[in-house]
């Protein structure tokens, strides 16, 4: 969702026809009006939580009865920035998204390519790549389960029809691994196909005519024009990515349970039990702060070196 | 921009109208050697959704004897009666929808009212509510499901119906997509309205709205297939069966030693099968929808 925001500059307000008259009452009563449904909602639920989280933080609360318990300081925050647990689970977020990444860009990339050279079919293609996005991600647990059942999956029998090792999907580290993230690949490849075909739309044709006149061939056009033409498509994909594998919770949560002992489980999945198992809310909003400050920090990293190489490229 | 001086260059040149898909310079081949990847590779990927349909047809029995050959044994809707008559998963579809729904009459309104007021009009306090929507736009607010969670019960909203819509109703990014369509309406129209006596609010309801369709449906797609989908929130907010929404209800048959496929996987299409139908009848749509909020 930080999409917009990062990508296209807050746009300016309709220049009025009489810029220097003041709005007459009328104008400035139905702005605040209309304006105001969304804007308490939009405080009470999305700025609300944030600052909930920040008093919790301080506090001995316990998820189990209201109330905020006892002022604790910044005791919490040192707890958790010494849990070992709660690192381990940051690297296992960190890890989906290392293992995620790079093939859910590039095939996104690569597909929309070949896609967009297609004279027909396009539409199959968007269907076809984008339609498990939309798919829950329990039905999606659920499909892949039994595909990576043992003796009668799909994925199995795949593995051991082309003479692979099959892992024990399931039940060890690397094979939960390599299961949430070909199951992640299934289901959210098509988002990225789809920004990366919009991209290309954008891309005039003229520029390919020019490049096959001076006698380029298909795979040079490609290498040469259609990727670095694409560059800030791939860092917006990139970013979205990142921040998206970064948040990830509901296949590994699904699939492992976080399981074999808590040796893929993500951070989210480790706010979730310290606060709904251990009861322990404010130190759950600590985890939670230390975390949500990372993943503003990575965003507005992002940001900053948009903004940086667009003025850097300008001047 | 390089594209640019190579079309100037060369406009002169005759032009090909066949777009980028042109065959030239022996291209012919590898274009076909593509297609021939492409489709093997979407064909893959419509693998799993193949895979469920057949299984959920056949008998358990015979899915154990022979997994990999679904004509196996023959096919029957059993174990749809089976799944439909042991898990309430009419409730489920039935909250599911009334979720979705009052989200997306919530989103639609309460968003388009805001960019509207930010499109055009002035007013004390419009900078300050742009700032918040952009700065919103920013915030995981994923990341922040435990705060939500016990504000949310400070106020007496678990197990609501409201629990579940007021946060998508609370997206910046919706107020976007409608603020970039009404600035493409021309002001003189606005103007025209105003000065035959239309108040701001039938200018919003009677003029823009109704121009306004494809920004509408865009936001009303997504914010339906997001509140359809959501998972981690529901689970903590609703705990009792028949208030289960399709995915929540559904995860509680997710488990390794589920032996009963074809059951599970009857209500695998069950739960994939509206939201399939809902995306190729607005496909278009869907997919316009993620690239404007993506990319523009």
């Amino acid at each position: 969702m930080t999409t917009v925001a990062a990508t296209r500059p807050a746009p300016e307000p309709l220049a009025p026809a009489a810029a220097s008259a003041p709005p007459p009452g009328s104008e400035r009563r139905a702005g605040l009006l209309l304006s105001a449904p969304f804007l308490i909602v939009y405080l009470l639920f999305l700025v609300g939580p944030l600052a909930v989280g920040i008093v919790l933080s301080f506090f001995n609360t316990t998820t189990v009865k209201s109330g905020l318990g006892g002022w604790v300081g910044v005791s919490n925050y040192s707890k958790v920035l010494q849990d070992s647990l709660f690192w381990d689970a940051m690297w296992h977020s960190v890890l989906f998204t290392l293992f995620t990444t790079p093939p859910l860009v590039v095939l996104a990339l690569a597909a929309a390519v070949l896609a967009h050279r297609m004279p027909r079919g396009r539409v199959f293609y968007r269907v076809a790549f984008f339609a498990p996005y939309v798919v829950p991600s329990s039905v999606v647990a659920l499909i892949f389960l039994w595909m990576y059942t043992p003796q009668v999956g799909l994925i199995t029998k795949l593995f051991s029809g082309l003479g692979l090792p099959v892992p024990d999907f399931l039940g060890s580290t690397s094979g939960g691994w390599t299961a949430v993230v070909l199951m992640t690949l299934w289901w959210t490849f098509g988002f990225n196909f789809v920004l990366y075909t919009a991209a290309l739309q954008d891309v005039p044709p003229d520029v390919y005519e020019a490049a096959a006149i001076d006698g380029a061939g298909p795979w040079q056009q490609i290498r040469l024009i259609t990727v670095p033409l694409l560059a800030p498509t791939t860092s917006l994909v990139l970013i979205l990515q990142i921040l998206a594998s970064l948040k990830v919770f509901d296949q590994i949560y699904l699939l492992l349970g976080g399981g074999p002992n808590q040796s893929t489980r993500p951070v989210i999945e480790y706010i979730y039990d310290t606060g709904f198992t251990s009861y322990r809310g404010g130190y759950g909003a600590a985890a939670t702060m230390v975390y949500f400050v990372i993943i503003v920090a990575v965003s507005a990293a992002w940001y900053g070196l948009r903004r940086w190489r667009a003025t850097s490229t300008a001047a | 921009m390089t594209s640019t001086t190579l079309s100037t260059d060369l406009s002169a040149a005759p032009r090909n109208r066949g777009g980028a898909a042109t065959p030239v310079n022996g291209a012919k081949l590898f274009n076909r050697l593509c297609a021939v990847c492409l489709t093997l590779f979407a064909l893959i990927w419509l693998v799993p959704f193949f895979w469920a349909l057949a299984t959920s047809l056949r008998s358990d029995g015979s899915i154990t004897q022979h997994p990999v050959s679904p004509f196996a044994g023959g096919w029957s809707f059993h174990a749809y009666s089976y799944a439909w008559d042991n898990y309430p998963i009419g409730w489920w579809y039935l909250n599911s929808l009334l979720i979705s729904v009052l989200a997306v009459v919530f989103t639609v309104g309460f968003c388009s009212m805001a960019a509207f007021a930010l499109a055009f009009l002035r007013f004390r306090g419009r900078a300050v509510v742009m700032a918040l929507v952009t700065a919103g736009l920013m915030l995981p607010t994923e990341a922040l499901v435990l705060p939500q969670f016990i504000e949310y019960r400070s106020m007496h909203l678990l197990g609501t119906y409201w629990a579940l819509v007021l946060p998508s109703v609370a997206a910046p990014v919706s107020v976007f997509v409608f603020h970039a369509f009404f600035r493409g309406i021309p002001t003189p129209l606005i103007e025209a309205a105003r000065i035959d006596g239309a108040s701001w609010w039938r200018v919003y309801a009677s003029v823009c709205m109704p121009i306004s369709r494809p920004a509408a449906a865009t936001v009303a797609i997504l914010t339906f297939i997001n509140s359809w989908n959501a998972f981690l929130w529901p689970l903590l907010v609703l705990n009792q069966t028949k208030s289960q929404t399709i995915p929540v209800g559904l995860s509680s048959l997710v488990s390794n030693s589920n032996i009963q496929y074809a059951e599970v996987m009857a209500s695998s299409v069950l739960g994939f099968l509206p939201l399939i139908a809902v995306f190729l009848v607005f496909q278009r749509q869907v997919t316009q929808g993620i690239a404007t909020t993506g990319i523009k």
